[in-house]
């Protein structure tokens, strides 16, 4: 299903570029001419920027969602949850924003914002994945004399992962689709191309922005889908 | 062998202290199938999951093969000890064979013997290995879920098991099926089991002793035909049902009740002597055997008396037989299909063995109320 609608986007992609080479005069050619060392060099940045902060992201997440998941912490877990669903309502931009305000501008406070931005659906997801284990599951491993860490990593994290990558995929194309806008505060990538294009009236310079972090955001999803789908026992993998 | 001495379980609720498990004394013999039964709430699942410590005890002890189960570290413990819970619990992420190796991993066997073990299990429960092992409990119906739920508690040989409802999540065609399949696998294997269940036909079909719970008290502890005879209380009485003395007819068999094995007649035989055996065995019916000493055909007292010639002549054909080795349950029922109330026994051959008659079985069900009433009279 997800794999078959992945195949129909790169094929509406693939006709509206055609459209756009045949009907304006070789328009991407043009902006290949024009701009592609411009793209080269900023699309290392936005990777840089993207695999920096959305992989900080996911080493922390996960931990997080497991430790707010053992029985211990059940008090304060739904605390926190509602603490994160009250967090991934405050827009991109707002978190970009205050985080200039407290780190300045530049790099640092832009990989903190999409930091940020990016681990709350990874914690919820990780969390909801292992509490939705049924019981009995536990019980049994419990009764069969397996330990708390036998559980955890035998159990409970291959039973959840399905539900895990999910947020871990959900938050990616929120990280790739956020970062043109660290742009605004001094952090460089794609977004340079796009918010100069869209000052200057420029739409060539606008779509050697946009294409990339589009194709960008598709090729990051394809590599975590193809991750999902086979790194997942086939037992609990809807996707197999 | 599993012992427990003065168990007891308080939970600490917010509407005060309930005592789940009162002060329960009880043995379970080895190679015994011992179930716990008693109505929800009455401490059965409580007892059963002590002895494994999912759920820590109060008070008392636990001793199993002789040994205090305190002085073993829990996880070592469980791992000694197969168990089966109701939901089955297969692991979703694991195949068949993992989910059958989880506990030979946990204590190290090596991979090539205990997937030989695994294959070997599934033989065992009539499953094909080579189409079941790399399946994924999502693949398979419930029935064989049920199926490897049970071998896998078996996997790593456990001298003791404890199974919460085992047989409860399955329609009753395929239940019966599996607890034969049980029954037979018990025989060759001789483990200890503790075993809860709320079906009073399944304590009575499967269990060489039943232990009936109430409110966390022990109200009996007995052989299930022993617990149908004399139940110790009302409330026991009333929980076995009206029908109690119908369900010991499935707990006994033909060959307990027959009787006159020495009376019968041959085909040649004179109608003399066939009246004379009737009249000593005070029934109006013989059985004809053949020359080996099957059972061919039978003889009524008004069709030969005053009569002259052979039993050839008079005989008339067995309109059934019981074999006896089936239940009185099996042998009652044959009787009311036939309209007759008596039946000739044989064995698995057709050799003629005695009679069963229904003044025999009501005789039998009965006996442990007179014995009893005699008893009280002296």
């Amino acid at each position: 299903m997800r794999a078959t609608t992945s195949v129909l986007l790169v094929f509406a992609a693939g006709i509206m570029f055609s459209l756009l080479l045949l009907n304006n005069d070789g328009l991407l050619i043009q902006i290949w001419i024009n701009f592609a060392d411009d793209v080269d060099f900023l699309i290392r940045q936005h990777i840089y920027l993207v695999v920096l902060s959305g992989g900080l992201a996911i080493l922390i997440a996960v931990p997080l969602g497991v430790w707010l998941s053992r029985p211990y912490m059940r008090k304060f877990a739904e605390g926190a949850m509602q603490g994160l669903n009250v967090g991934t309502t405050v827009p991109t931009l707002a978190v970009l924003a205050l985080s200039m305000s407290f780190l300045g501008i530049g790099v640092l406070p832009a990989i903190f914002a999409l930091w940020i931005a990016t681990l709350l659906p990874i914690v919820r997801n990780t969390y909801v994945g292992i509490r939705e284990v049924p019981g009995f599951l536990i019980e049994a491993a419990t009764g069969m004399g397996m330990t708390r860490t036998q559980i955890l990593l035998r159990i409970e994290l291959p039973n959840a992962l399905y539900v895990i990558f999910a947020g871990i995929r959900t938050a990616l194309a929120i990280n790739v689709g956020t970062v043109p806008l660290a742009f605004l505060i001094g952090a460089g990538g794609l977004g340079e191309l796009i918010f100069t294009g869209i000052a200057l009236d420029n739409i060539e310079m606008m779509l050697a922005g946009a294409i990339p972090v589009a194709l960008l955001a598709m090729l990051v999803d394809f590599i975590f889908l193809q991750i999902q789908t086979w790194s997942i026992s086939r037992g609990v993998n809807p996707l197999r | 062998m599993i012992r427990m001495e003065n168990l007891t379980k308080v939970f600490d609720t917010p509407g005060g202290d309930v005592t789940a498990v009162n002060n329960v004394n009880m043995e379970v013999p080895a190679g015994e199938i011992c179930i716990l039964l008693g109505p929800s709430g009455c401490g059965k699942t409580t007892t059963l999951k002590m002895i494994n410590g999912l759920i820590p005890k109060s008070a008392g002890k636990i001793f199993i093969d002789g040994k205090d189960t305190d002085t073993v570290n829990p996880v070592q413990l469980r791992r000694n000890i197969g168990y089966v819970i109701q939901q089955i619990g297969l692991f979703p992420n694991m195949t068949i064979e993992d989910n059958i190796c989880v506990v030979p991993d946990l204590l190290g066997w090596e991979k090539a013997k205990s997937r030989k073990r695994a294959a070997e299990l599934l033989e065992l429960v009539n499953l094909v290995p080579s189409a079941f092992l790399k399946r994924y409990p999502k693949e398979l119906s419930g029935g064989q879920q049920q199926r490897v739920g049970v071998i896998r508690a078996l996997a790593a040989d456990p001298p003791v098991l404890l199974m919460d409802e085992p047989f409860g999540a399955i329609d009753p065609i395929n239940r019966a099926v599996i607890q034969d399949e049980f029954l037979k696998m018990q025989k060759e294997l001789k483990k200890t089991i503790m075993f809860v269940s709320h079906d009073i036909d399944e304590a009575i079909k499967m269990a060489d002793k039943v232990a009936i719970f109430k409110d966390g008290i022990l109200e009996q502890y007995s052989a299930p035909d022993d617990l149908l005879a004399r139940p110790t209380n009302d409330f026991i009485a009333s929980f076995l049902g009206q029908d109690r003395t119908l369900k010991r007819l499935s707990l006994l068999s033909v060959g307990d009740v027959k009787f006159g094995e020495e009376y019968k007649v041959h085909g040649e035989g004179d109608l003399a002597n066939a009246i004379g055996q009737m009249k000593e065995l005070g029934h109006q019916n013989i059985v004809v055997t053949g020359p080996q000493g099957r059972a061919r055909a039978f003889l009524h007292l008004n069709d030969i008396l005053g009569k002259k010639g052979v039993i050839e002549e008079y005989r008339q054909a067995l309109p059934a037989v019981a074999n006896v080795k089936e239940d009185l349950k099996t042998a009652v029922s044959t009787m009311f299909r036939h309209d007759v109330s008596w039946l000739a026994c044989v064995d698995d051959d057709g050799f003629y063995k005695g009679y069963i008659t229904q003044k025999a079985i009501s005789h039998a069900l009965s006996a442990i109320y007179r014995d009893e009433k005699q008893n009280t009279l002296r």
